[in-house]
């Protein structure tokens, strides 16, 4: 009877230990309390949101928000970078809970999102009040005709940083501003005995594929009143240019083939094994946050424009940037609006933000100030990089569709340029291959392709 | 199950006539208590297995047999998602990486494993205890951090190797470029496992009488002789045992090309070995129900390779001849 007794309460016990979760109490209608923030409350008896999001100086951030706010809390996680928070994400949704209220998202993810309904459309919720605040074309990334689905924070105006050391070292005295002169002045480096002109990163593809609208084409038409309906012009001769001009430059070695952002490309930077860095606005504080611009590699930055392919047509791409985006599992939607249209929207917020490169924010207000436009880079050894550079490309940006399958899109893209990397197919070739595998998975995911 | 058999062996067993109809009673109560009890005991673990184990394999087995598109909904496909599995390129290309990983990995494993265990086994010394620790320890690191570490020793930047070629002057080889990835892998999985093993035949080696040893050497055996021909026979059975389960594991590739691919510079790509494929379809694509297909799929490929090394190393009079 005793053995038959303890088995029964240790049986209860494991159960009971395995159906507890972790987290929210009982909802009423108003947001959980939360215990699982990164950050402490400032006001302990207003309603909490949950946010999702990776910026360096997030936890500033959301104390400011905490601190001016007290009928709503954020209650913050940082459930990874980039890649990493996807993956919760798209699991999150397809698991139906697990998604936090507000969630930070690039330009680039909305569509793949919106289309499995895990967001909000927050125009009903005054998503219009701060439309006046953003540039036509950030406002497009975030919108799908009038419905809006995140908030703009920063974006990531592509320019080419490069290092004024080498160059002068080899003759180079103004900065390539086409691409054939970026191809003439690496050849001149690489025959001179110095380091390779910029890297091709495979695990970089939304770089190639912003480089490739900038010469005119147009990968992905998707518009969300038709969701079924993809357009997938992957190898028409503007993708395939770009492509051959870059497995040219890798076959030739004038560009590196190493992985971004890690440990191997981070010290080729220092050590200057790459002259220039095609790269975004926010390069700079993620490079210094990485080790870059300290000793040895210190006051040996610059930035230019990007070159471009035609001059008097000159095209602005964007790499990255973020939005606050309102999920469809958030308890109290118009409390988690009110944070994704408030959370780093800010004075003190953007000004940290910008002062260390960290984002290039995209709300006007700091875009039309002085401070913003006069700053000197501390990275760029004084350059005025805002007023020259990177403001005049932010206001020149179109917007830019992305598919609903921009995680399959980027790993296959992502695996060509691998192949291109390692000489085993040319651009062309790559633009070929990659027309005909998005096209089949798009029709198994049941889209009708146009082409 | 053997509680079972056992009471039922004993209640087949003859009893005297005389004492039969009470004995019978007593054995009646004390049989169903025992069995009883018996279950209870196998209850926990029974919950467990069936919870964590039987049910997540019924769910995946049921999603394995619908679709869903991002643009239309689930429908009932049948065995469309294995027929499109078995015609992936991706998932036929990462079987065929995992079974010519599999036929290389285990034969030179199971070689040095062997080997180890043979000499330490000849080793009487105090020496013998510290290098058996020593060669087991890599097996208790996790296989995470092992991977890890072994990703920056194989960086060109900070890894030993460049370090080594700096003194001539000369670049070392990427081991994770695509020529020398399936030498890299092999690399670290060796030295993740090989004292595991070693450990196993060293037990088995243990169980060996040892009088066998000495008649064999008055028999004039020198200690090769003793070696293969007598231990390594005797051990054979737990050759064969952790032979399958290298081969199991090895088919079921995951956790070394996963950590790994961050450093591969692009050469472990998402459908490298079947699992890695099967995990990315389902967390990074979210297409659940192609990766349950696909990791059944896998089942069956691992079903067929082991019982086809079982049949090949079967003994005479088992079940398999």
């Amino acid at each position: 009877m005793l053995v038959t007794l303890t088995s029964a309460v240790a049986i209860a016990a494991t159960l009971a230990a395995c159906s507890g979760g972790g987290g929210s109490s009982t909802t009423t209608g108003t947001s959980p309390k939360l215990t699982n923030c990164t950050n402490t409350m400032v006001n302990k008896d207003a309603p909490q949101v949950s946010v999702w999001a990776w910026y360096p100086n997030m936890a500033l951030v959301v104390d400011n928000f905490n601190k001016a706010h007290t009928d709503v809390q954020v209650c913050w996680t940082n459930a990874g970078q980039g890649g990493d928070e996807y993956t919760k994400v798209q699991t999150a949704i397809s698991a139906g809970k697990g998604l936090p209220d507000v969630v930070m998202l690039e330009a680039d993810h909305l569509s793949s999102y919106e289309i499995q309904n895990a967001l909000v459309d927050i125009s009903k919720y005054g998503a219009d009040k701060v439309k006046g605040n953003f540039s036509a074309g950030a406002w497009k990334d975030v919108s799908q005709g009038s419905a809006v689905y995140a908030i703009p924070v920063d974006g990531g105006p592509m320019a080419l940083i490069y290092r004024t050391d080498v160059f002068t070292k080899y003759g180079i005295t103004t900065p390539p501003t086409t691409w054939a002169e970026y191809e003439a002045d690496a050849q001149k480096v690489k025959s001179a005995g110095g380091p390779v002109f910029g890297d091709l990163g495979a695990n970089v593809p939304a770089v190639l594929m912003a480089l490739q609208i900038q010469k005119g084409a147009t990968p992905f038409g998707y518009d969300l009143t038709d969701p079924k309906k993809l357009t997938v012009k992957l190898d028409d001769q503007a993708s395939k240019d770009v492509l051959d001009y870059w497995a040219d430059l890798v076959k030739k070695g004038l560009v590196g083939t190493q992985d971004q952002f890690t440990t191997d490309y981070i010290s080729g930077v220092v050590s200057g094994n790459y002259a220039t860095y095609t790269s975004a606005a926010w390069a700079p504080g993620y490079l210094t946050g990485a080790g870059v611009g300290k000793g040895a590699s210190s006051g040996v930055w610059a930035v230019a424009p990007l070159p471009q392919w035609d001059p008097s047509n000159p095209v602005s791409v964007n790499w990255g940037g973020s939005a606050f985006a309102v999920t469809s599992q958030a308890t109290d939607k118009a409390l988690a609006a009110e944070v994704a249209l408030g959370l780093y929207a800010d004075p003190a917020s953007l000004d940290d933000g910008w002062k260390t490169q960290t984002i290039f924010p995209l709300n006007q207000d700091v875009l039309k100030s002085d401070a913003f436009i006069n700053n000197k880079s501390d990275f760029f050894s004084g350059q005025t990089a805002n007023k020259d550079i990177y403001i005049p490309a932010a206001n020149a940006y179109a917007g830019m569709v992305y598919a609903p399958i921009t995680v399959y899109y980027y790993a296959q893209l992502q695996a060509e340029t691998a192949k291109i990397n390692a000489g085993q197919i040319s651009g062309s070739g790559a633009a070929t291959e990659l027309q005909a595998d998005i096209v089949k998975y798009a029709k198994e995911q049941g889209f009708t392709v146009a082409p | 199950m053997a509680n079972a058999s056992a009471v039922a062996a004993e209640r087949s067993r003859p009893s005297p006539a005389g004492r039969r109809s009470a004995q019978r009673t007593n054995h009646g109560s004390s049989l169903r208590r025992r069995s009883r009890i018996g279950w209870l005991f196998i209850g926990p673990f029974a919950i467990v297995y069936v919870l964590f184990l039987v049910a997540p394999l019924a769910y995946a087995f049921y999603l394995s047999l619908f679709s869903k598109g991002l643009a239309t909904g689930t429908t009932f496909t049948g065995w469309g998602n294995y027929a499109k599995a078995f015609a992936d390129p991706s998932f036929l290309r990462g079987v065929w990486f995992v079974v010519r990983f599999a036929l290389v990995l285990i034969p030179v494993q199971m070689a040095i494993s062997l080997a180890v265990a043979l000499v330490l086994d000849a080793i009487t010394t105090r020496f013998a205890r510290f290098a058996r620790l020593m060669v087991f320890l890599p097996y208790a690191i996790p296989a995470v951090i092992g991977a890890l570490m072994w990703g920056f020793l194989y960086s060109p930047t900070f890894g030993p190797l460049q370090q080594f070629f700096d003194l001539f002057g000369q670049h070392a080889p990427f081991l994770l470029s695509p020529t020398n990835v399936f030498g890299g892998l092999m690399n670290v999985v060796i030295w993740q496992w090989a004292g595991y093993y070693m450990i196993i035949i060293y037990a088995a080696l243990q169980g060996i009488d040892t009088s066998l040893y000495e008649a064999a050497k008055l028999d004039g055996a020198n200690p090769w002789q003793v070696a293969f021909r007598i231990k390594v026979p005797l051990v054979s059975s737990a050759l064969v045992l952790i032979m399958v389960f290298a081969l199991i594991g090895t088919l079921q590739f995951f956790t070394e090309p996963q950590i790994l691919r961050l450093v591969s510079n692009g050469t472990i790509t998402p459908d490298f070995t079947p699992n890695l494929y099967a995990y990315n379809q389902a967390f990074a694509y979210a297409n659940f129900n192609y990766a349950s297909a696909i990791s059944f799929a896998l089942g069956i490929v691992v079903f067929i390779a082991v019982y086809i090394f079982l049949f090949l190393t079967r003994k005479r009079g088992s079940f398999l001849s």
